[in-house]
């Protein structure tokens, strides 16, 4: 197969409420894939069974053909897969700058001693590559500023910095423009792109404005009440009859 | 002019010069200050020094890792008892400081272990539990304890022709200076950003690599190894140790240092640890009302500035760096 990600016959329950059922997804190396659907219909719940915040009540993730389930969030995002979240999850007391440096703290040769004695070797190599993200993302003028105190379009942007950091494979975005105007969506747009062919990083991305996703994806799946309803491309999954369906009723 | 223009200047201890000429000022003033003040005073100051390293580990748990305990009575307790029994033993100061920190630290790690599923007030009881218990134990113990008595512990002897209390302010306060100075560089290296980060987003933290079981456990374990410092310094300063010193009073004591100085702020802690040491002796006469100054002060400063001493400081030196704009 050579799939990067592969989710197969996902289901998650909450007590009765069925949140996925039976859901496959495969995603493979360099694509990118855009996951759509309404409100309530399970794609964050599947971005959390992916990275290990939620349990998935059955079925499997695998990760270059490696399970994934039962480990730690963190241990996941070492293997490889990084997300940004749609409620942004900031650090809102830190600089900028400290955000993305989170994002490189799996790459950090950790000794507790050179943390008490100052020694900053590790801090100055994470940071020239924290640089070229700050750089990448047009976050110069902010770098140090407090994240709380930025607009909402510039913390999109250190989430997806922060993501970045961490030097994922896998990148899953979760809504990156909503919210955004409309200038805002064509830079995000056009870094979700780079981003694929810069460093190569295949993209999952969840996403309500159709006409982005359309342009970024290469391919396409259709979520509604947890259910698989279509795949294809996007011309194909907008056209679909149960996606219609699904966004406008009967 | 500041201008840094590289990112090793950018990470210095210190770095603007107007910092480094504000820091020696302060040290001359500490290395001055037995020389010029009253004996009573000194001892004062050496109170408010090993109160500091206290205050700086619990700063470390509550103010950057966000995880609300208030069972430091217990931690107090396990590291005063610890240095206690080690010096009987034999041990050396320093040695018995250490093992007395480490003994607190271990207890840190098993008291930690409800943090990992328990978040705020819920957090707040289990901890305070724990600080009832030693309590308990301690009182109810008396191998550990020494009984009715207590323990005695044999005072430092002066080197370098000090006298006593001179002595003993300068080694407490190189010791405050070595903790101040770790605290900093642990808070601003990867560790101090794993903290912060659990405290503002745990489960972005989580998911940016930041083992939560790990990090949660390893401030507690720092912050009990502050903690059980201070209790070993304090039994040091007393001579003579007995449980009932160690109550449910000092938990809070330690807590209100934390908000009043400041939250996540080394200065912070020292200046909450003199309030909290001043309070009682400017009300000397009416002891009954200090508990009602850290209440009403807690909510003047949680009302007004909720950064504590420390915001207040900010906000001063803001005004002077903006001046004549305002």
């Amino acid at each position: 197969m050579g799939d990067l990600l592969e989710v197969r016959d996902l289901s998650l329950n909450f007590g009765g409420i069925t949140a996925l059922q039976d859901v496959s997804v495969s995603v493979a190396e360099g694509e990118t894939l855009a996951v759509i659907g309404p409100n309530g219909s399970g794609k964050t719940s599947l971005f959390n069974c992916v990275t290990g915040i939620y349990r998935p009540t059955a079925g499997g993730v695998a990760f270059r053909s490696e399970s994934v389930l039962g480990r730690t969030p963190d241990a996941i995002t070492r293997l490889g897969i990084a997300r940004t979240f749609q409620n942004l999850r900031l650090f809102h007391n830190m600089s900028v700058l400290d955000n993305l440096m989170v994002g490189r703290h799996l790459h950090f040769r950790k000794n507790f001693l050179t943390a008490l004695l100052r020694a900053r070797g590790e801090e100055i190599r994470h940071r020239r590559r924290c640089e070229e993200i700050i750089e990448f993302l047009n976050l110069e003028p902010v770098r140090k500023s407090r994240v709380a105190d930025c607009p909402y379009g510039v913390q999109k942007r250190v989430e997806l910095g922060r993501a970045l950091a961490t030097e994922p494979r896998l990148l899953l975005l979760d809504e990156p423009v909503s919210g955004l105007t409309q200038e805002e969506k064509d830079e995000s747009a056009y870094w979700i792109h780079e981003i694929r062919g810069r460093f190569g990083i295949t993209v999952l991305l969840v996403e309500h404005d159709l006409r982005v996703a359309s342009r970024l994806a290469d391919r396409m799946v259709a979520l509604d009440h947890g259910v698989k309803i279509a795949e294809g491309t996007p011309a194909e999954v907008q056209r679909h009859p149960e996606v219609i369906k699904a966004y406008l009723g009967e | 002019m500041d201008l840094v223009e590289s990112y090793a200047q950018d990470l210095r201890f210190a770095r603007k010069s107007f910092t480094r000429a504000l820091l020696g000022l302060v040290l001359l003033a500490v290395v001055a200050f037995p020389w010029v003040a009253p004996d009573y005073m000194v001892f004062i100051a050496t109170l408010v020094a090993l109160y500091s390293i206290g205050v700086m580990g619990q700063n470390i748990l509550i103010g950057y890792t966000g995880q609300i305990s208030f069972g430091q009575a217990g931690f107090l307790a396990i590291g005063a008892f610890a240095f206690g029994h080690l010096r009987i033993w034999g041990a050396p100061f320093l040695l018995a400081l250490v093992g007395a920190g480490t003994v607190a630290a271990l207890a840190g790690i098993l008291v930690g272990f409800p943090s990992l599923r328990l978040k705020g007030p819920y957090l707040a009881i289990a901890t305070l539990g724990f600080g009832v218990a030693v309590y308990q134990i301690f009182v109810n113990w008396e191998v550990l304890s020494g009984g009715r008595s207590g323990l005695a512990i044999a005072k430092l002897k002066p080197m370098l022709g000090l006298s006593p209390v001179r002595y003993e302010y300068y080694v407490y306060v190189l010791l405050l200076a070595g903790f101040t100075l770790a605290t900093y560089n642990l808070v601003s290296s990867y560790v101090g950003r794993a903290f912060v980060a659990i405290r503002d987003a745990d489960i972005a933290a989580e998911v940016n690599g930041v083992n939560l079981t790990r990090y949660k456990l390893l401030s507690f374990a720092i912050s009990s190894f502050y903690t059980g410092v201070h209790g070993a310094l304090y039994a040091q300063v007393l001579g003579h140790i007995e449980p009932q010193i160690f109550n449910i009073l000092e938990s809070i004591t330690l807590f209100v240092a934390v908000i009043i100085g400041g939250v996540a702020s080394i200065e912070g802690s020292i200046l909450g640890a003199l309030f909290v040491i001043l309070v009682p002796k400017v009300f000397s006469n009416f002891r009954e009302m200090v508990p009602v100054v850290y209440g009403v002060t807690i909510l003047l400063v949680l009302i007004f500035e909720p950064l504590g001493l420390f915001g207040r400081w900010l906000k001063t030196r803001l005004y002077f760096q903006l001046w004549p704009f305002r």
